[in-house]
Formats: structure tokens, C-alpha cells, sequence
């Protein structure tokens, strides 16, 4: 006997099952099709709709039908046109008549693995809620026994050091008279004053050329004018030949990753370079897909990304989950920082990056031991990506509050915590309290920070959250043009706007940072590690973090 | 806010100038508390000089465990002083036990030992006769070190001097720091009392320290045995000055430049500017941000005062060569040199460190924006 399937549809999914759930209006929509035409997933669709309406008139009822047939917007049940719930619909229709609308029952995930392929997106964790940064509350507060500062009045030195810091007894200095000398020859490792928040990795490639122009401008901006030296790291994708030879690339962090896209521009650029870069990042791993590797798309590599990176043009770039010339860190490891130092005369800090993770402080241990090694950034599971399994994202990795704090007092346990600067990353500003979560993260122990998300939602409008909406840089449809490499689509983002806002986002940040320092009595330097200016209404992560517990 | 009585002088003096300055001061403070921290003894330890001299307090099972200890470690009473011990109508301070100044001979087998083992075992057998009393509070000790007496207990410090008896028979020396206490953040526990000492170097601050825990972990990473304690949020800026003087052999100004560093902008007035900035970075740990009058002395007699980086706390030095006075209060200047030319007082600002060399014949101050230093009396 036949299926009834064709009949009934029962191999269909409803929309129930879909996590955004199309809301048009027929009444106010004009049919102009801009809706349609801007959809970056193709989830809805013109159509027609035969009606039947039924109408009566006079005293008496009597019932007439009239069947039309009519136009309409239909969101298509196709698990891989799914609605993202970005919204760009309702942005470009004129007359209100469409909205996308979170399903909070749905299956998305028991679908989305057509054909065999797991589910990859972009964005961050799929985890909403408050966060353990945004459980963290300031309640240290100078006032009636000490007066606590003014931070609208007493001066402030909002910045902190990239670089390993000597401990005193090794420093180069000796005493002549009543005065301290340096000894003619000693080693100095270099070491930044930089802004204690950092642009993170974001490559060109995984950014669309106005995104990246727009966070260099403002980079640059905020250094040159504004007096707050933000740095920003390339991600793994080289820089642009005319930034490398520029006065300007002492604000940027070269990335090396897995793959070494870029480099060798990079390395043929060291005789013109007239300036040194802040720092060179070699990045290990990734908060947001410890283990999965990174995957620029063919389409993506267009002419000025193949040039910049230094491959043809139309091929698939992947880097390789982990380095595969890396087989210990005590040689090969050690060997890379030391070579990269090398590149630049040791005098440009080197130092790696890697995906929060259990084993922290045995990379910790031995980076510590490198003399070499000028920093640790650790990338916790809130980071997000450009383009990873979502298996990756939403279960991999390890958060950034507890993985930090340990490797803060193993420092501390032995006297180091001063030479070996932290970084933290993964889920800064997620809730967009990015001073607060910054300043929460420096009290437990880092020397800064590094953003990367948050600062595409504040600085581009990228409509990614952790409801999964949008999220879907993976595919180079980005309908705000922040991770894109189609000029249809990132022609939407104008790169002055998001330079002004990448500026307003930095220079609100240090009033704020003021904000939470001046009543806890810190000024002069970066408060890192002062633990006991901060408390949590949760015993157990009171007890984690080894800070105080309040309610 | 703690006020703070210094005196450092040519002649000995007794402890209780500096105690009836701070009772000049008693509108600042809630007489919680008085310490005061000896060193370069008159009287009766005047001829004792080479022998280390254990401060404390303890009840008899206390007393006990010292002598066991100490007699287990070979060392030998020398002296014993007590307290004249005061009790009545308007002394209200209740007496515990036994207060201790002991001055033992070294044992044997360290008679012959270069300073630095010497030093190291005092040290050693003072955190662990303190161990020892951490249990029950059988005991405290508060010092062990040649030349040095310090005694602390909490009540009004007038009527703790009283209770001392130090009206009729005071101790007496050439250098006293002396704290009126002020309970704030912490509970009144004998350990939290100012002034703080370890191997000659003793300091005593008022205000709070907000850059305690970061201070505190940087020390307890020296892998110094005496960096330890922390009953208060003030005694790392004592453990900060043995760091920076003794362990690293900086001198003295350096302590300044250690704790309130110069501004970038700032390091180019200095001769030492380069090195200065290597200081700010290697040392950032140990940087504070006040409020702050810090009033310590070094194991040569030297006795300072400094202000935090925004002058957030009074502070004033004064008086006639062979004589000064390092105060919190003016009023306590005047209690004790009411005959200095008070056109000359000094009252530090924020770049400034008073310096009185041993001996108290003159006052040098130092600039930290420039290094100069100027006498000015």
C-alpha cells in the first residue's frame, strides 16, 4: 500500500521544529520583495496562496465564497534554509510587516546534519544566561575610613605590559654611589604599555576588507589622537603590504597560526618595515573550538586576500587544528618563539595563545621557565569564531574565570606573577558589561584582555547572540557585511562608521575601567590580581575563584 | 586614621614622648591600640647592644614553651626585663600574661657565624616561637633582634604608657616609632598593630593599603622566611623596605621609587631615569596607591617619612639638630620640641622623603622628581 507521507506531509518538518519562526503581515506588506531579496539563507520565499473567503451581505445570511488567489511571503520548511533570525528582513521592509521570532521549543539541532554533515556555524557558545564574568561584583569600596579616588578628578594609568617584565634581581642594574646604573650589557626583553583591552585575532578573510579597514582606523585613531594605545592582532592572514611598511604597525599583532597564511609577506617585508610590531602571537588554540581547525572558503579568497596571504587565488585555506611541525613544548615550542624573537632582533615581545583548557598550567609552567616567552593569552569557551562545528563551540573548551585564576596563582605560588603577563579572552563584554568583565577578569589575575565578538556587536551591529541567531559568518553571507568577502554584501558596512565606533566603544571602556578602580583605591597601576576588591553571590564559585562570597 | 609619633634623637629619650604626642593626636584615634618599636637602647640595655632582644607577650604555659624553645636552641638569658605593670582607676587596660623584653646570648655554635646566619636564625626562631603561639595565643613575639624592644597592647596609648609604668620608669632609646591605633577594617588582634619589624627595618603607616593582596602575593614569593604575617594590610610596606634595602641593596630613595614610582612622563628628570623604569615594571606588584605617611626606620638608625603618590595623608618633621620629631599631627610636633623654629617644620608632599641620618643632627629631604636633596635646617 502506498505511504501516506505524500499526502500528509509527515516528512516535512513544521515550523515548530525551526528556531526562528517568520511573522508577516499581510495587511501591511506591499509585495516590494525587499525582504526576499536580502534574506541571507534563502528562508523565505514570494509565493501564492489560493484563499477562499466567504462573504455575506444583506438582512438575511447569505453565504457567498469568492476564491483569489494571492501573494504572499512563505518561510520554507527546509531544515538548510533555515530563518537564522537575523532580522535583516525587518530592517529593509518598509512597512513593518515582518520579524523574525525566536522559537523557543525548537529541534534544530535533532535536523541540521543533512547528508551527513554536522552542523558548522559562526558566533559564540550557543549559552545564554549570565555568565560567570557577570556574576562578579566590585565590593571592595574605599569611603568613610580612606577616602576612595575621584575618577573624574585624580589621574589615572588605565594600561598594563605586554611583555615578560625581569624579576628585580635580574635586571641589569648596579649600584654606583648612591645612584642605580645599568650594566652596559644585559638583556632587556621587550616589553608594551599597552590599553589592558585588546582587539583579538580576526583575519582578513574572515573579515570582510571594511571591517578590518574600519577596526585598523580605529586603531590607529585611538593611539594617535586619543592617547589610548589599543593594539589589535591580525588573526592568521598576514597584514596589508602597504600596513607593514607603515608607522602604523606598531599598533598590530601578527598572528602565526597553523596554517602561516601570510607569512611569508610578512618575512620579505622585515627589510622595509620602519616601525616594529606590538607583539607577534603565535596562536596554539582557540577558546571557541579548542581542537577544530580554521577554514577560509574558496569564494572567500579573492584577489586581495590570495596577496595577502600568498596562496592562489580560489582555493580552500584551511589551518590545521593543531601545528604540525609541533611535538613538545619544551623544543619545538620554545624553538618557534625563540626563532620568531630572532625575526625581529628580540626586541618585539612572542608569545602564544592557546584555548583554555585543564592542561593551562603545564603550558603555563614551561612558558614561564622560557625566558623567551612574553606573555600567556588563554582563549576561554565563550570566545567566538568565524567558522567551526558547533560541536566544537558549544561543548569543547573550558571558561575563561577559573582556567585564569589558576594560572594566576601558580604564578603567584612561585613569585612569578609579575614576569609572565596573562591575557585573558572568551566571553569579554558577552552580556556587553565589557569594562566590568575586563576589570573582574584583571582583579583575578590578568594583565588584560582581548575582545573579538563584542566588539563586531557594538562596533558593526552584528547581529549574532547566543541564541544561535545569525551566526552564520561560516558562509560568507553576512548580511551586515562584517564577515564577508561578496562586494555586494560588505559594500553595506561603511568602514569610517565602524572606526568611530571602535573609538567610542575604547574611550567608554576607560571611563568606565575609572569607574570601577577609583572606588577600590587603584590608580597608578592596573589592579591585577587584587582579589579582594571583588565578590560572587555563589558560594561555589566564591570557593573556585578564592574570593570573597556575598549575598 | 592611626597617628603616628617618631623620634629619633642624639641622646636617649624616653618612650614616653612619643606617647603623650600621641595623646595630643587622641582626637584622631579610638585608643585601640599603642605600639612603639625601639631601637638603639638606653638604660638598661645600653651595654647590651650584641644581644638579640625577644619582644613579646605570653601567659605563663607561654612563657613555658619560650623558654623550652629557646633553651632547646642554645641560646642563653642575657637580661630580663618586665613592665612595671600599672593597674587601677583610669588605666583601663586589661593585663594579659607576661610582657617580654629577654636579651639572650647567641648559642655557642653561632658565636662564630658571619651576620647573615645570624640574622637568618633570629628570624627563624621568632616565626617559630610565633607558630607556637598561634594555636592558643599562649604567646606573641613581636621582635627578636639586637638593639630592638617592641611592645604593643591594645587600649588608650596614654593609659597603655601608664600601664607600662613608663611614667616612673621608662624605657628609653635614640630612635621610636610609636602607633595610635585606629581599628578599621580589621579586628583588634595584636599582630595587626603598627609598628611592623623584621632584621632592622620597621615601618609604621596610617590609612589603608588598597594594593594589599597584590603587595602581599608578590612578597610571599621572595622566598624570604620573614615575609609572613599580614595580620594587617600596613605590614607589607615594612617586608617592601627590607625587600628593596636589604635584599635587593638599593638605597634608601629607592624604597620611594619602589612604591610610589614616577609617572613615564616623569622619568626624564632623573639621572636614574632609565633605570627607573625597569624598577616600575620589575617591582609594579609592589606599588600602592595610598592614602599613606609611611614612618620607618633602617638598621643603621636611619630614620624616614613618605607620602603616598597623592599626599593623601598628613604628615610633618620638625625640630633642632641632635632632636627631630616625624609626626601625623603638628600638635604632636609641639608636645615634643615646643622650642624648634617652626618656620623650618617640613610637611613632605607627595615627591618628597624626609631622611634623618643616625645621630639626628640634620634633615635632608629628597626629591623623587629630580633627586636632589635639600637640608633645610
Amino acid at each position: 500500500m502506498e505511504s501516506a507521507q505524500r499526502l500528509d506531509h509527515n516528512s516535512e518538518l513544521t515550523l515548530l521544529e525551526f528556531p526562528f519562526i517568520i511573522r508577516w503581515r499581510e495587511d501591511r506588506c506591499s509585495r516590494c520583495g525587499r525582504c526576499t531579496a536580502v534574506c541571507p539563507s534563502k528562508a523565505i520565499e514570494a509565493s501564492v496562496m489560493a484563499q477562499r473567503l466567504v462573504n455575506s451581505q444583506g438582512d438575511t445570511p447569505l453565504p457567498d465564497t469568492i476564491r483569489r488567489v494571492s501573494q504572499v511571503i512563505r518561510q520554507v520548511n527546509d531544515i538548510d534554509r533555515h530563518c537564522v533570525g537575523c532580522g535583516t528582513c525587518s530592517l529593509v521592509c518598509p512597512n513593518m510587516a515582518i520579524m523574525p521570532e525566536y522559537n523557543p521549543s525548537h529541534k534544530f539541532l535533532f535536523h541540521k546534519n543533512r547528508g551527513g554533515i554536522p552542523y558548522a556555524r559562526g558566533g559564540r557558545r550557543n549559552a545564554p544566561g549570565t555568565s560567570t564574568l557577570d556574576k562578579l561584583k566590585f565590593t571592595r569600596i574605599s569611603m568613610l575610613t580612606d577616602p576612595s579616588l575621584d575618577a573624574g578628578r585624580h589621574e589615572f594609568h588605565i594600561r598594563t605590559l605586554l611583555g615578560r617584565s625581569l624579576p628585580a634581581e635580574a635586571l641589569p642594574i648596579e649600584r654606583a654611589g648612591e645612584l642605580l646604573q645599568l650594566k652596559p650589557d644585559g638583556f632587556i626583553p621587550p616589553v608594551r604599555e599597552i590599553f589592558p583591552i585588546r582587539i583579538g585575532g580576526m583575519s582578513i578573510g574572515a573579515l570582510s576588507p571594511p571591517m578590518w579597514e574600519g577596526l585598523a582606523m580605529g586603531v590607529a585613531y585611538l593611539n594617535e589622537v586619543e592617547n589610548i594605545p589599543v593594539v589589535m592582532c591580525s588573526g592568521e592572514g598576514g597584514l596589508p603590504p602597504r600596513l607593514l611598511k607603515s608607522r602604523y604597525l606598531k599598533y598590530f599583532i601578527p598572528q602565526i597560526a597553523s596554517g602561516y597564511f601570510g607569512w611569508d609577506e610578512i618575512i620579505h617585508a622585515l627589510p622595509d618595515m620602519i616601525e616594529e610590531p606590538a607583539a607577534i602571537e603565535i596562536k596554539y588554540g582557540q577558546g571557541a573550538k579548542p581542537g577544530d581547525g580554521g577554514l577560509l572558503m574558496a569564494y572567500k579568497v579573492l584577489k586581495l586576500i590570495a596577496k595577502i596571504r600568498g596562496v592562489p587565488m580560489y582555493v580552500d585555506l584551511a589551518s590545521p587544528p593543531t601545528h604540525q611541525t609541533k611535538y613538545s613544548i619544551e623544543e619545538a615550542v620554545a624553538k618557534m618563539i625563540q626563532s620568531v624573537s630572532m625575526a625581529w632582533g628580540f626586541r618585539v615581545p612572542v608569545y602564544p595563545k592557546i584555548s583554555g583548557t585543564k592542561t593551562a598550567l603545564a603550558v603555563l609552567n614551561n612558558l614561564a621557565r622560557n625566558p623567551y616567552a612574553a606573555a600567556l593569552t588563554i582563549d576561554g569557551e565563550d570566545g567566538a569564531t568565524g567558522a567551526a562545528y558547533n560541536v566544537s563551540m558549544d561543548k569543547m573548551g573550558h571558561p575563561i574565570a577559573s582556567n585564569l585564576r589558576d594560572c594566576y596563582l601558580e604564578l603567584v605560588r612561585s613569585g612569578q606573577q609579575n614576569e609572565l603577563p596573562l591575557f585573558a579572552a572568551g566571553g569579554v563584554g558577552k552580556e556587553a558589561n565589557l569594562a566590568a568583565n575586563a576589570a573582574a577578569l584583571i582583579l583575578l589575575g590578568a594583565s588584560g584582555v582581548d575582545i573579538g565578538k563584542y566588539i563586531m556587536q557594538a562596533a558593526a551591529e552584528c547581529y549574532g547572540d547566543e541564541r544561535n541567531r545569525c551566526n552564520l559568518c561560516n558562509l560568507g553571507r553576512c548580511p551586515r557585511g562584517i564577515t564577508t568577502q561578496d562586494p555586494r554584501l560588505y559594500r553595506r558596512l561603511d568602514a569610517d562608521r565602524v572606526a568611530e565606533r571602535v573609538v567610542d566603544v575604547f574611550k567608554t571602556a576607560e571611563v568606565e575601567l575609572k569607574k570601577i578602580f577609583a572606588p577600590m583605591g587603584r590608580s597608578t597601576q592596573l589592579p591585577i590580581g587584587m582579589s579582594d576588591g571583588l565578590g560572587v553571590g555563589d558560594q561555589a564559585i566564591a570557593d573556585r575563584l578564592s574570593i570573597s562570597y556575598v549575598c | 586614621m592611626c597617628r603616628l609619633s617618631a623620634i629619633a634623637a642624639g641622646e636617649y629619650f624616653s618612650v614616653m614622648e612619643n606617647i603623650l604626642a600621641l595623646d595630643t593626636m587622641k582626637e584622631g584615634h579610638d585608643g585601640s591600640g599603642l605600639g612603639v618599636t625601639l631601637q638603639n637602647l638606653g638604660g638598661e640595655f645600653e651595654h647590651l647592644k650584641e644581644y638579640p632582644i625577644l619582644s613579646g607577650i605570653c601567659t605563663d604555659a607561654g612563657r613555658r614553651k619560650i623558654d623550652d624553645y629557646m633553651e632547646s636552641q642554645g641560646f642563653k638569658v642575657k637580661f630580663m626585663w618586665e613592665p612595671r605593670i600599672k593597674e587601677g582607676p583610669g588605666i583601663n587596660v586589661k593585663k594579659r600574661g607576661h610582657y617580654l623584653a629577654t636579651a639572650y646570648q647567641y648559642p655557642d655554635h653561632y658565636l662564630d657565624r658571619p651576620q647573615a646566619e645570624k640574622e637568618e636564625l633570629l628570624t627563624r626562631t621568632r616565626l617559630e616561637l610565633r607558630r607556637q603561639g598561634s594555636d592558643d595565643d599562649s604567646l606573641y613575639v613581636f621582635s627578636f633582634w639586637p638593639d630592638v624592644i617592641t611592645l604593643k597592647e591594645v587600649g588608650d596609648p596614654l593609659e597603655v604608657g601608664l600601664f607600662f609604668g613608663f611614667d616612673t620608669h621608662p624605657l628609653t632609646a635614640k630612635v621610636i616609632l610609636a602607633q595610635g591605633r585606629q581599628n578599621t577594617n580589621y579586628a583588634i588582634q595584636l599582630y595587626a598593630c603598627h609598628p611592623f619589624f623584621l632584621q632592622g627595618y620597621c615601618t609604621m603607616t596610617n590609612g589603608e593599603n588598597t594594593a594589599f593582596i597584590p603587595n602581599r602575593d608578590y612578597l610571599t614569593g621572595r622566598g624570604v622566611d620573614g615575609y609572613t604575617g599580614y595580620s594587617s594590610d600596613s605590614e607589607v610596606f615594612c617586608h617592601t623596605l627590607h625587600y628593596v634595602h636589604h635584599q635587593l641593596k638599593y638605597p634608601l630613595p629607592y624604597y620611594k621609587d619602589v612604591v610610589t614610582p614616577l609617572k613615564d612622563s616623569e622619568l626624564s628628570g632623573r639621572a636614574d631615569g632609565q633605570v627607573l623604569g625597569l624598577l616600575k615594571r620589575s617591582l609594579r606588584q609592589l606599588c600602592i596607591d595610598g592614602p599613606n605617611c609611611i614612618i620607618g626606620f633602617l638598621p643603621d638608625g636611619t630614620i624616614f617619612l613618605t607620602q603616598d603618590a597623592k599626599k593623601l595623608r598628613p604628615g610633618i618633621v620638625g625640630g633642632v639638630p641632635g632632636k627631630y620629631g616625624l609626626m601625623s599631627e603638628e600638635c604632636g610636633l609641639e608636645q615634643v620640641l615646643p622650642q624648634r623654629r617652626r618656620e623650618n617644620d617640613i610637611i613632605p608632599m607627595r615627591a618628597d622623603m624626609v631622611i634623618i641620618p643616625p645621630g639626628a643632627q640634620e634633615v635632608k629631604v629628597w626629591n623623587q622628581l629630580n633627586g636632589s636633596i635639600t637640608t633645610p635646617n
